[in-house]
């Protein structure tokens, strides 16, 4: 509904949609910031701005004593892992689904999402037990079985209406052209699939790298991802801002650069296709 | 073009997620269910294990702590609610009026909800809210007020504070969808009658956004239900900032009541299949479309 306005009006939204633009994003660029100060200036008052002398030494010394590049090599396991294996067997089923509707196919998807509205906290005994009996507890393996279960019904969602948007048209076109089941999946869907795909491998990962109860209650020391490994400066470590900044910075940096790639699929995503 | 080779094919393909999810729903909340009717104490030799009837469900609702819980879940999940919604809407009407630089400000306005809750909760607990050095407290002394400990003294305000900071990104970028959708003609129309800014909003924004509403209110009530690492980082449950899936955690896993707690997990299983019933009528219907 954007219309044309003055340019004074304009000005003005500008101005206003600038300071609560940074208002909100300022306890990240805040945190940013922080990281390169040192423990002295972290804590200064009145609080520094910009005025003191950048370091990168917060850095150092978080992978030093913490070795962040194992808990860091945890999360890409993890989040990759589980959005990778669920993609994979998301796909096929979001292909029929789309593709060979039957009657039952709403019902399926609806009882789907259904399995994502099961509050973890409610099978958190269960799911624990058995990863003692498998020996899987505070395992990678284990994690990325269940971060691709609790995300296997939004990337089947996605999956299912990016594929739907796909013209059914030319697959009768490429097949009155003489193209086989193999030409017709190679050379005609796949290439209009892959943004789709895309973008749910992007989404879910996200979702994944940030996800924080099985994280945090399966892991000890060997599978920790990012987000035990934050948990663990809670105290007395969260009191040396300089180094919590720099120990968060590094957590949030790569998923906040992928995030303003997906923010288009965000919605999708999340609403299940209700809103677009 | 649907023949019946094609169909078992699909059938084939849909196999594995089906099956796998299957098990991921059946499993658990069988032993949930089985466990909630059983004295069950892991790490206690000396309590035998046995049939307990519904008297796991009884001790759960009759303990103090159960109703202080439900009361903090609603105060949250509500006051979340209430606080995204409106600034929800103001935000998305003020990023849809025309401006410079519209991406940038979109981008500092979404990314909250790409920071992981630890890091979150961890950087507003010690850096904004910590009494002494945090930047509340400069911001405080600074007018000349008494800083205040916001974890200890306002613990369930400051944890709206932090929630609420994360999923209003959420909630903008979904009613913004939504007011893009508004027919621009209708709005200049109305404007040419005579219609106040005021009676815009009422009878036209707000009945356009009424279901961008329902969904954002439904969804965010299903992960505000089972927020957990935010109060784990900040007040471990203390100072009263125990919800219904924080006392279920603490129950199975830090006193190994197993019992009690897979009582407590079946309460929680019924409370979210409430709203997801909601949410399900919603999304089923746009299907059909």
């Amino acid at each position: 509904m954007a219309r044309a306005v003055t340019p004074r009006r304009k000005a003005l939204n500008t101005a206003i949609s600038w300071a609560v633009g940074l208002l909100i994003f300022f306890p990240i660029l805040w945190t940013i910031l922080t990281s390169f100060k040192t423990e002295a200036e972290a804590i200064a008052d009145p609080p520094l701005f910009l005025n003191f002398s950048w370091t990168l030494e917060n850095y150092a010394v978080v992978q030093e004593r913490s070795d962040y590049m194992r808990f860091l090599w945890n999360s890409v396991i993890i989040a990759g892992g589980s959005t990778v294996l669920g993609v994979m067997i998301a796909v096929p089923a979001a292909w029929s689904m789309a593709f060979v509707p039957s009657r039952r196919t709403k019902d399926i998807l609806l009882w789907m999402l259904s399995t994502k509205m099961l509050p973890a906290v409610g099978v958190l005994y269960p799911i624990y037990l058995i990863c003692i009996e498998f020996g899987l507890l505070d395992s990678r393996a284990a994690l990325v079985v269940i971060l691709m279960l609790i995300n296997l019904p939004i990337i089947v969602w996605m999956l299912y209406t990016y594929f739907r948007e796909i013209p059914g048209e030319i697959l009768e076109a490429s097949r009155m052209d003489g193209a086989g089941l193999k030409e017709e999946i190679l050379y005609v869907l796949t290439p209009m699939a892959i943004p789709g795909i895309a973008s749910t491998l992007l989404l879910n990962f996200i979702l994944a790298w940030n996800e924080a109860f099985w994280t945090l209650n399966l892991t000890a020391a060997n599978a920790a991802p990012l987000t035990a490994f934050i948990a663990s400066y809670s105290s007395p470590e969260g009191l040396f801002y300089a180094k919590l900044s720099a120990a968060s910075t590094m957590a949030i940096a790569p998923i906040l650069i992928l995030g303003w790639f997906s923010q288009k699929q965000l919605v999708r995503g999340l609403t299940f296709g209700a809103v677009k | 073009m649907a023949t019946q080779h094609s169909r078992s094919a699909a059938r084939f393909m849909m196999a594995p997620a089906v099956i796998l999810l299957l098990g991921w729903m059946l499993v658990p909340l069988t032993m949930t269910l089985w466990f909630s009717f059983r004295n069950y104490f892991p790490l206690r030799p000396d309590r035998v294990p046995g049939w307990a009837g519904f008297s796991n469900f009884e001790r759960f609702i009759s303990s103090s702590a159960f109703w202080p819980s439900v009361q903090t879940t609603l105060v949250i999940v509500g006051g979340v609610l209430v606080i995204t919604i409106v600034l929800g809407v103001a935000l998305a009407l003020l990023l849809d009026q025309p401006m410079w630089g519209q991406g940038i400000v979109r981008i500092l306005v979404i990314a909250p909800f790409f920071v992981m809750p630890t890091v979150s909760a961890l950087v507003w607990k010690n850096m904004f809210m910590d009494p002494t050095n945090g930047l509340l407290a400069h911001l405080w002394r600074f007018f000349g007020a008494e800083p205040l400990a916001w974890l200890s003294e306002a613990p369930t305000v400051s944890i709206v504070m932090i929630v609420s900071w994360q999923w209003l990104p959420f909630a903008t970028l979904i009613l913004l969808t939504a007011v893009q959708s508004l027919d621009g003609e209708q709005l200049e129309a109305s404007e040419m009658d005579g219609a106040s800014p005021l009676s815009r909003f009422y009878h036209i924004i707000l009945p356009h956004l009424s279901r961008a509403i329902t969904i954002v209110v439904l969804i965010q009530t299903i992960f505000l239900l089972s927020i957990f690492a935010e109060i784990y980082v900040t007040t471990g449950g203390a100072f009263g900032t125990r919800t219904l899936t924080y006392l279920i955690f603490q129950r199975v896993l830090e006193s190994q009541n197993v019992g009690l707690g897979s009582a407590g997990g079946v309460y929680a299983i019924i409370l979210a299949n409430i709203v997801a019933i909601f949410l399900m009528r919603i999304v089923g219907k746009n299907l059909d479309r």
